[in-house]
């Protein structure tokens, strides 16, 4: 009886698993004359390549430093050592990634595809932000509502609607709040300081993108760890509380002593799948800004499916793919041997 | 003093209602102006954009919107592609997902506690790193119809149906409820020569409305949201569900009306089930956190 399901399992979830696995080795494109070729791990080298450069500034005959028009001690052009170097066959096709100063000169930070890079870091931005945000959130939610209020489910009904809705539509609506021109966010800021707050394009300027789609992200899925919260809260038994209030416990002791200790496996469940959810970022990218402005909200999967699908390389979407499950993997590991029950 | 208290008590209750209530507005004031705006025109919309008119259905309401939003896209289509692929996959998904996992609880075969670990651990794979490697698979596997053999799964109601009827947690919900059903009552039909499906189909299925509730909600959840997958295997408008359906309205001058009709056409059916089982709903999700 378990048959069909086994089956089904085995073809649509573990073996595309391990086809991301071999494909991420080979130049398989979604539709292509020739048979994909074995490549190693060319993929891989395309996507993580780096490298650490230091230049110092040119100097003239004499052994003095040559400033530029600025007076600003002059630089060994980057392009000439990343394209095409005979010296540097190691940084060829590579662009800076960040650099500071160093000495005299700039020590520079090469990616092979510093897009790819920035995606790696705005996902984690966003799973260190929304992790702690939007668990802390929902814990103060599930709080609220576990008081006893007369229309409390009203409430608990209301803040968990969001979840319901699908996160392409949040996501439409909320670049309708988030518009320069007619935005609501905006014309309420306006409102409340007459004017003087400037009008924000939220979703267009490179500072404000990430933390605006983080916002409406935890806005959407707090209600649901708010309920997972709740379930956990009122597994904790009564008597505990009552015996708290006999010695006398203020609010945050009895908070401290008794329920957050109540609720050590919840809290567990509740990091491990926001951080699973977070690094799935998609959807909102797809909608409000594909990437942009600048690169600035690129993540690990909307780079995945842009090349995978949008350019048909699977095998480089296969090998983001593998990058991705080899973070979520060490990370869960990571959460798991931090929060485990200390003997 | 008694009197001082009791107004204490008072001022506390209400601030923490207008505690309650603000919270409420954040999180329902997006959802109420996107059904108010559906209503008006457009350019009434983004005037009343800058005052609490936003979310009040005044002025020039009509459901012209509604109209147009038809008109721009065959809106008809794609729900019923939307409840076709949801109503087949969740349908399928409880039958065979609680079989497997009634195999998995009550009989006792070779490899079963191999195969239950693999299906649990599948549940740290997030969707969005196989998604790549399924498209191409999906490109490439035979169909038998009418005409014989054909290859290539994409463009069709099956690639977005059969790759979710079975999953990780749908099975792990079950398991974890029959393991809390009495197991006596199996033994006792087994002695009485009852066949396993018998078993299944007299005995477990019956017991099981609030597992089957549960799975059923989250199901639907998953699979009339989805969008990632969709936007690679619909090309052809035929197939397309509601979320992919939305691209028809993206354009460099957005017509906000017609978008917050559609927007609300797909969205207020699934909030009115919603509120109508909110209960139910609530504690589908509570139920997958219990365990931990």
């Amino acid at each position: 009886m378990a048959g069909p399901a086994i089956a089904l399992i085995l073809v649509f979830v573990i073996a595309p698993f391990f086809l991301a696995v071999g494909f991420s080795f080979t130049n398989q494109r979604l539709v292509s004359p020739n048979p994909a070729e074995f490549t190693g791990l060319s993929n891989y080298r395309q996507l993580l390549g780096m490298g650490v450069l230091h230049l110092d500034p040119l100097k003239d005959a004499a052994g003095a430093v040559v400033l530029d028009d600025q007076g600003q001690p002059k630089l060994p052009e980057l392009r000439k050592i990343t394209r095409k170097n005979p010296d540097f066959p190691q940084f060829d096709g590579m662009r800076a990634w960040f650099s500071w100063a160093s000495g005299e000169g700039r020590t520079y930070v090469l990616a092979r595809d510093v897009v790819f890079m920035t995606a790696i870091m705005n996902t984690f931005i966003f799973v260190l932000v929304v992790a702690p945000l939007q668990g802390g959130l929902a814990l103060g939610l599930a709080l609220l509502i576990n008081q006893r209020l007369r229309g409390i489910n009203v409430f608990r009904a209301i803040y968990f609607m969001p979840v319901v809705v699908s996160i392409v539509v949040v996501s439409l609506l909320w670049s309708f709040i988030y518009d320069q021109r007619e935005g609501i966010l905006n014309n309420l800021l306006s409102a409340i300081s007459f004017g003087t707050i400037p009008r924000v394009d939220w979703l267009g300027n490179p500072s404000t993108a990430l933390g605006a789609i983080i916002f409406m992200s935890v806005w959407q899925a707090v209600g649901f760890h708010m309920v997972i919260w709740l379930s956990g809260l009122q597994t904790i038994s009564p008597t505990l509380y009552e015996a708290g209030a006999i010695e006398g416990a203020s609010k945050w002791q009895t908070f401290r002593y008794i329920t957050w200790p109540g609720l050590r496996n919840t809290a567990v469940l509740v990091l491990v799948v926001i951080t699973m959810q977070a690094f799935g970022l998609f959807s909102q990218i797809d909608v409000m800004t594909k990437g942009g402005p600048l690169d600035s909200t690129q993540t690990i999967v909307f780079q995945a499916i842009q090349r995978g699908y949008g350019k048909q390389d699977i095998s480089a979407g296969s090998a983001i793919s593998v990058i991705l499950f080899v973070i979520v993997l060490s990370v869960s590991l990571i959460q798991r041997y931090l929060t485990r029950e200390k003997a | 003093m008694a009197q001082i208290s009791q107004d204490n008590r008072g001022l506390r209750l209400v601030v923490r209602y207008a505690v309650l209530c603000l919270i409420a507005a954040i999180f329902s004031f997006p959802l109420i102006f996107m059904v108010v705006s559906s209503l008006k025109p457009s350019e009434q919309l983004l005037a009343d954009a800058h005052s609490f008119r936003a979310l009040l259905p005044l002025g020039d309401i009509s459901l012209q919107n509604y109209f147009d939003a038809f008109k721009r896209a065959p809106v008809a289509l794609f729900m019923f592609n939307s409840v076709l692929v949801t109503g087949v996959t969740v349908i399928a998904s409880l039958a065979l997902c609680s079989a497997a996992a009634f195999a998995f609880t009550f009989v006792n075969w070779k490899g079963r506690d191999l195969a239950l670990t693999v299906i649990l651990a599948t549940l740290i794979v997030p969707f969005e790193t196989i998604a790549i490697p399924l498209l191409l698979e999906s490109s490439k596997l035979p169909w038998i119809g009418a005409g014989g053999i054909t290859w290539g799964w994409l463009n069709s109601y099956r690639v977005q149906i059969v790759p979710f009827i079975a999953d990780g947690l749908t099975i792990y919900l079950f398991v974890q409820y029959f393991k809390d059903l009495p197991a006596e009552l199996i033994e006792a039909a087994r002695v009485e020569g009852a066949s396993w499906f018998a078993i299944y189909r007299r005995i477990v299925m019956p017991l099981s409305g609030p597992v089957l509730a549960t799975a059923a909600i989250l199901k639907f959840l998953a699979m009339y949201n989805q969008y990632l997958w969709p936007i690679m295997v619909t090309q052809e408008e035929q197939y397309r569900p509601v979320m992919v359906g939305l691209q028809y309205f993206f354009q460099l001058n957005r017509a906000w009306g017609e978008i917050m009709a559609y927007l609300s056409l797909i969205t207020v059916p699934v909030l009115a089930f919603y509120l109508y089982l909110q209960k139910a709903f609530i504690a589908s999700i509570a139920s997958t956190g219990v365990k931990g």
